[in-house]
């Protein structure tokens, strides 16, 4: 296959070239915090203001979220109208978690080991999640110059101190432990001849405590735990979408309306503890950006949670990840991970000048290339979108011949299918949409204010303030993710179910029309439509 | 503009432009997939696919997220097969050769067709990572089959009725339990915070005023 791309690009790739001894050994200023706060407001999707709306209904009326989100979470029901008996439940269980990924197992597995009898359900397969596609690692304080208060600075000032430091104090202190659960369960962890873990710095990391798995670090942490969730005889219902939350007539979570995905058939689900565990929100597409995201990443959870009255907390920050593809198409958009610039590789503008640090911060980063390409000219023009040259061979020439393709089997496959092999060549970026900052607020025991509604994983909104660092996703799914397993595996034993009722959603919806609002959509949306448009096509 | 090419999804002619991913075809074709269609970035090995192009013999495994279509490629889906997974408690098995043959005794029944390897969507030795599992070579199993998405092509192709990926699931957590060293300053960690050693630089440093705070993240050290 030959290299895809244009002559303008390859003129460019000189340019690149030139410097590139010049750069190892290297290393770009950082940015002062003032320079950093100017380049944000000026440059970040978030502070566009013109993409978002208010949310006029609910526990947040009044605040903003995204347009796209506004409405679904003004939305209309799936079952507005409907009539759907309460009273025989097809499923009937202690424990009911929502969603497949990370969280949502970790979840399980915690309260099955907590004696309850849990049941699983996702709207696709179990691992079909953002979890799957994480690529660069996870951070825990475990090294010898690290502690768990060395993380917390450093996840307070990458969140902006607006993090809810307790679940903060959650994540850190519970890092080390969490990777100690996942070593124990047999997750193949980077480690050297000794067994000490292999750790790298992500973007804000002032100490190396990036662990990794290759660049499959989510994926070998996915399938380890959809197995351990196997072998435990958990009941999995795939394919099957929760699309309400279903109450007890004292308010409590008791439940969820269900849909089968292939027959559209409506279940319910009757249970004494509701975890939500849903995921993220990159296939709304915020603003327009690709995303790195897995097919169902909707925000399902937080339509359901909201609508079941919970509120949410920094629902307008979104993460876009610095290094998304922006070149060739049939990738754009997909994730190049964080670990590509842990190992050195750095930014590169058309003209093969070197515009900033390549560890910011992603909130920083992604605004520093979105600043390069459309204020100062020097984006890299492609036939797809432009972008950053982001210099993968510098990471050879560092570390030696052969390391890229070890460290980063994934990335390089990747690139290889589409006839571009980056150790020999660098890559063109832009940020592309990747993770909800924010989500259902809840407290440290998971719980949201909804009595007996858990969230766990990228749901929650609040323990990455308004920037996640690389690293403290997969460590959250697992902390958050257990918490919430034991904390719902624990509560179960002493609820008393009364009767169940969806009132609530009537009420959302006549709040909604008192308002003078009127739905365009239904939702949850769970899954975005990639047709094409302008057929003409019966639904 | 890309050139517009022909392609046939599930023996249905239809007319795509050429640079187009498989899957990107299915939904310019009009489909809404729900299965087959998971991370769409060839991670998770929801869209196992089979193609031959059509008037040759050869058949290709591959995910239809990341593989470009080709004139009159001939497609089939495989977004299910049924593999077998067996069921074990991973704190009581111990990484000795007996454990495949009681668990997954059908791999010493490879006839070495070669056919895995063949077919494996991520280009792995497949056949060579199952004989290493035959001689109770973990390790070597697990290095060989690391970058498996267990999309079960291979198991659609073996002779032999081989769980590949589930044998190399196996490996790798055997692996990563009892084979690998102990991470010990991950030990020693975990001792600390369980023994409250951790909690007094905690308080510490979540008393601090927010501009106390600021000043510290600011200045901190940043680890060379």
């Amino acid at each position: 296959m030959s290299l895809p791309y244009t002559a303008e690009m390859m003129e460019s790739i000189k340019k690149v070239e030139a410097g590139r001894a010049a750069r190892i050994g290297f290393e770009p200023r950082r940015m002062t915090a003032d320079e950093k706060t100017a380049l944000l407001e000026a440059f970040h999707p978030d502070y566009n203001l013109d993409s978002f709306d208010e949310i006029k209904v609910g526990p947040n009326a009044g605040q903003k979220a995204p347009k796209e989100l506004v409405e679904i979470l003004q939305g209309e029901s799936r079952i507005k109208g409907m009539d759907i008996d309460l009273t025989n439940p097809d499923y009937d269980v202690d424990v009911l978690v929502i969603g497949g990924g990370g969280a949502g197992s970790s979840a399980a597995i915690e309260a099955n080991e907590a004696g309850a009898n849990v049941m699983i359900v996702t709207k696709l397969r179990i691992g079909d999640a953002n979890t799957m596609m994480a690529e660069g690692g996870i951070q825990a304080a475990d090294k010898e110059n690290d502690s768990p208060a060395q993380h917390y600075l450093d996840v307070m000032g990458g969140g902006h101190f607006a993090n809810v430091p307790e679940l903060v104090e959650k994540l850190v202190c519970d890092g080390p432990i969490a990777i100690n659960w996942l070593d124990k369960l047999g997750v193949l962890f980077d480690k050297d001849e000794n067994g000490n873990m292999i750790t790298t710095h992500g973007g804000g990391t002032s100490r190396k405590r990036m662990h990794a798995a290759a660049d499959y670090s989510g994926a070998e942490i996915m399938r380890t735990l959809r197995d351990e969730v196997f072998n435990r005889g958990i009941p999995v219902v795939d394919f099957t979408a929760a699309i309400e939350i279903i109450k007890d007539t004292d308010g409590k979570a008791a439940g969820a309306v269900l849909m089968n995905m292939e027959t559209n058939e409506i279940l319910v689900a009757r249970a004494k503890t509701v975890i939500i565990a849903t995921g993220g929100a990159g296939r709304m597409h915020y603003q327009g950006f690709p995303t790195s995201n897995h097919y169902g990443a909707t925000a399902d959870g937080l339509v359901l949670a909201y609508r079941a009255g919970a509120p949410l907390l920094y629902q307008d920050t979104l993460q876009y990840h610095p290094t998304g593809v922006a070149f060739p198409s049939q990738i754009y958009g997909a994730l190049v991970t964080e670990k590509v610039r842990s190992m050195g590789a750095m930014f590169v503008n058309v003209d093969g000048e070197v515009f900033m640090h390549p560890l910011e911060t992603r909130d920083v980063a992604a605004s520093g290339i979105i600043r390069e390409c459309k204020e100062r000219g020097k984006g890299v023009p492609t036939p797809v979108a432009d972008g950053i040259w982001l210099d993968t061979p510098m990471i050879d020439m560092i570390h030696g011949e052969g390391t890229l393709e070890k460290r980063l089997p994934g990335m390089l496959r990747m690139y290889l299918r589409c006839g571009i092999d980056m150790r020999k060549v660098p890559i063109v970026i832009y940020p592309t949409l990747h993770y909800q900052n924010g989500g259902i607020k809840v407290g440290v025991n998971g719980m949201s204010e909804v009595e007996n509604l858990y969230v766990a994983g990228e749901a929650i909104g609040g323990i990455h303030g308004r920037n996640r660092l690389m690293g403290n996703s997969l460590l959250d799914i697992i902390v958050f993710g257990r918490n919430a397993g034991q904390q719902a595996g624990a509560k179960c034993k002493e609820v008393e179910l009364k009767e169940l009722t969806l009132s609530h959603v009537d009420d959302f919806s006549k709040m909604l029309s008192d308002a003078g609002i009127e739905p365009k959509v239904v939702s949850p949306k769970l899954l975005p439509d990639y047709r094409p448009e302008g057929v003409t096509r019966l639904n | 503009m890309a050139d517009m090419i022909n392609v046939y999804l599930y023996g249905k002619k239809y007319e795509v432009p050429s640079n187009l991913t498989i899957m990107e075809a299915f939904e310019y074709a009009g489909y809404q997939l729900v299965r087959g269609c998971g991370c769409r970035n060839g991670f998770c090995g929801a869209c196992a696919t089979i193609y031959r192009i059509k008037g040759k013999n050869e058949l290709t495994g591959c995910l239809a997220c990341s593989t470009k279509v080709e004139n009159d490629m001939c497609v089939a889906t495989l977004p299910f097969f049924p593999l077998e997974k067996k069921i074990y408690d991973i704190t009581e098995i111990k990484p000795t050769q007996q454990v495949m043959m009681q668990l997954y005794p059908e791999i010493y029944a490879c006839v070495g067709c070669n056919a895995c390897t063949k077919a494996c969507s991520q280009d792995l030795n497949v056949m060579q990572y199952i004989a290493h599992a035959q001689r109770g070579e973990f390790e070597k199993c697990a290095e060989l089959s690391f970058d498996c998405v267990m999309c079960g092509i291979c198991s659609s192709r073996c002779p032999a009725g081989i769980s590949h990926p589930q044998v190399a699931l196996l490996a790798r957590r055997l692996t990563g339990k009892y084979i690998k060293p102990e991470a010990k300053h991950l030990t020693a960690r975990v001792d600390e915070i369980e023994r409250g050693d951790c909690k007094a630089m905690m308080e510490a440093i979540m008393q601090k005023p927010l501009e106390e705070l600021k000043e510290l993240y600011n200045n901190r050290e940043i680890e060379k």
